[in-house]
């Protein structure tokens, strides 16, 4: 047997390329910022080097793993209500003939094609007191007088929905429409009916992708920084919001840092979690 | 009354005609071959007995029940997909027990059912596998399984062997029909393979051009075919142009030749006789006799076990096929006599 692996810089070249960006925009700054989380912060000024774990005992501060709990948990809640609505959403939709889809498809493109500061604010204004859509369920007769549904927890949700629907289903759109037609057709013929095949046979052929778009979704939640201050309270700050503000208002970059990497280390956790249970039911079967 | 009616059945999608005018009576207990080219609408008339399509006009009645408007999970017929369809998600024995899951059986008449069933297609002891480690040729017994687990009253197969190599594929054919003969169960299978209908049916319906062009048993269709697409597309078929010459008799290139039987066309107007390549009868030239004409070898291709040559006659290309020992000895080039024996010439309205 020889050795055929490739030899010489031009052989190591496209490992050379990845890993170059990944040092350069990842590992470096992070680093960066895992040295300043154990910094000492300089009252009333700007940190110094050092090795401290005060950054991190802050998180035993009650306010603050409420946020991280928080956080958690609206991210998930977002998570799981966009995929429930997302993939029968685009379930339907593959099923369509090509020609049909297309105007669903710039549809969801032209909502992506949106910030996150437009979403927010035309949000805000269907949801407020004055201008907002319950004026429409007064003049309809349903509510007696306009409410302010902003700024709270459901406006909250209903906004990272809104920003995740589109990301869900051009995740899905892809999977959902390999899935040969005839599986779901085979469960229809052995007696399931539509419902039935949706759950038994649909959702775990799908498994892998509808678990992809999950992690994705609650990634990007957890991420939210604008969302949650404009149609959220101060008790939806979400620890992004956190971050930014003893960043940038504190001026406390070391427990900034501090709190990030703790979102790091949690978000990967929870990832790894999630496709251990989804690989465990794999190798059950 | 027992068995399958499709009582004009049509089927249209938008503009396009699906299904023109079905109307078909299969007795119970037959193996049937809905056979075609692709596009003829064999496929959509199979999902239609399925339930997976709705007619657009017609009736479906199986054992004399209208099952027109009763959707696909509560008709209780098995069907075989060209994809096969098996769950991936599913070892072998859950995809064998699903319908029974469905069903709510419990496990332990589930368990001996698969087992039932895969000793029944030759593959004991897989059912703990997963789908992704059998062979084509495995999952396609598995497919079958699952399609009989439920003692359906039809038995439905779409293209069911067309994923198979060759060799495996003729193997499965002889096998399928075994089956369907030990088991008696009503069977249509969907192929665009001659050989393939013409080894397994009772009765070949034979489609183009979304109508049933003939139906009737596998030689009969072979030997009578009614039109020229159906002497076509079953076997290799030679057509001679000509005039309609007499109540049974053509006139080719001036040539009286005497046609199997009547066929009630005008005189004069243009017909062609068929003949399969094995009833051409290769002569010396000037030889003299009935139903002869003249040709021209153009090429001689000896396969080991058949010989096929290749003519110019009437200025139509004609193919003869013969045993090596019958061979005559013909090189190309040489002009000879070819005789059409009457009872294999079959008059075709052109």
């Amino acid at each position: 047997m020889s050795d055929l692996r490739p030899r010489g810089l031009p052989a190591r070249l496209p490992v050379l390329w990845p890993a170059a960006m990944l040092l350069l925009f990842f590992v470096v700054p992070f680093g960066i910022m895992l040295a300043v989380s154990f910094s000492h912060q300089v009252e009333g000024g700007f940190y110094e080097p050092g090795f401290e774990l005060a950054n991190y005992a802050r998180f035993l501060d009650p306010f603050f793993g409420r946020a991280l709990l928080f956080s958690f948990w609206i991210s998930v809640l977002a998570a799981a209500i966009v995929i429930a609505v997302a993939f029968p959403f685009t379930y339907c939709l593959t099923r369509l003939r090509r020609r049909a889809q297309v105007p669903f498809l710039v549809f969801v493109l032209a909502v992506l094609s949106l910030s996150e500061v437009i979403i927010g604010f035309a949000w805000s204004t269907l949801l407020s007191r004055t201008a907002g859509l319950s004026n429409l369920l007064v003049w309809i007769g349903l509510i007696p007088r306009a409410q302010a549904w902003t700024p709270s927890f459901g406006a909250l949700l209903m906004g990272l929905c809104y920003l995740g629907f589109p990301y869900t289903v051009l995740i899905l759109y892809p999977a959902l429409s390999r899935l040969d037609p005839e599986i779901p057709e085979a469960s229809r013929t052995l007696g399931a009916s539509p419902l039935r095949t949706f759950f038994l046979v649909i959702v775990p052929v799908l498994r892998a992708p509808l678990l992809g778009a999950l992690i994705m979704v609650f990634v990007f939640n957890l991420g939210a920084y604008l969302l949650p201050q404009v149609l959220g309270r101060p008790q939806h700050w979400t620890l992004s919001v956190h971050i930014t503000d003893q960043a940038v208002f504190q001026s406390n970059l070391p427990f900034a840092a501090a709190m990030a990497i703790f979102l790091v280390l949690f978000s990967l956790a929870f990832i790894g979690l999630t496709m251990v249970l989804g690989g465990q039911r794999e190798a059950a079967r | 009354m027992s068995g399958l009616r499709i009582d004009h059945v049509g089927k249209t999608f938008g503009m396009f005609e699906a299904l023109k005018d079905i109307d078909l009576d299969f007795p119970a207990g037959r193996f049937i071959c809905l056979l075609g080219p692709s596009g003829c609408g064999k496929t959509t008339l199979l999902r239609a007995i399925a339930g997976l399509e709705m007619p657009s006009t017609g009736r479906i009645l199986l054992d004399g029940t209208d099952i027109t408007s009763v959707p696909a999970h509560r008709r209780g017929l098995g069907m075989v997909f060209q994809s096969l369809a098996l769950f991936p998600h599913l070892s072998v024995g859950e995809n064998i027990a699903y319908g029974l899951r469905i069903r709510g059986v419990d496990l332990a008449t589930r368990r001996r059912k698969v087992e039932e069933l895969l000793a029944l297609v030759h593959l004991p002891g897989v059912a703990d596998r997963s789908i992704s480690q059998l062979s084509g040729g495995q999952r396609q017994r598995v497919a079958i399984a699952r399609a009989l687990a439920l003692d359906p009253k039809l038995f439905l197969l779409d293209e069911p062997l067309s994923a198979l190599d060759a060799k495996l594929r003729e193997a499965m054919q002889v096998e399928l029909k075994l089956l369907q003969q030990r088991l008696g169960i009503s069977t249509i299978v969907v192929t665009h393979d001659q050989r393939e209908a013409l080894t397994m049916a009772d009765i070949v319906v034979v489609m183009d051009n979304a109508r049933v062009q003939q139906v009737g048993p596998p030689l009969e269709i072979y030997r009578n075919p009614v039109n020229a697409f159906v002497a076509d597309f079953i076997g290799t078929s030679n057509l001679l142009p000509g005039a309609v010459d007499g109540q049974d008799s053509l006139s080719i290139d001036g040539i009286r030749m005497a046609g199997a039987r009547p066929h009630g066309l005008a005189q004069g107007s243009k017909a062609a006789i068929s003949i399969r390549p094995e009833e051409v009868v290769i002569h010396p030239a000037g030889e003299l006799g009935p139903n002869r004409l003249p040709a021209e070898v153009i090429f001689v291709r000896d396969l080991g076990a058949s010989v096929e040559i290749m003519l110019a006659c009437a200025g139509q290309e004609l193919l003869a096929v013969t045993s090596p020992r019958e061979r005559s000895d013909v090189q190309v080039g040489d002009r000879v006599a070819l005789e059409l024996p009457p009872a294999a010439c079959v008059v075709l309205p052109s």
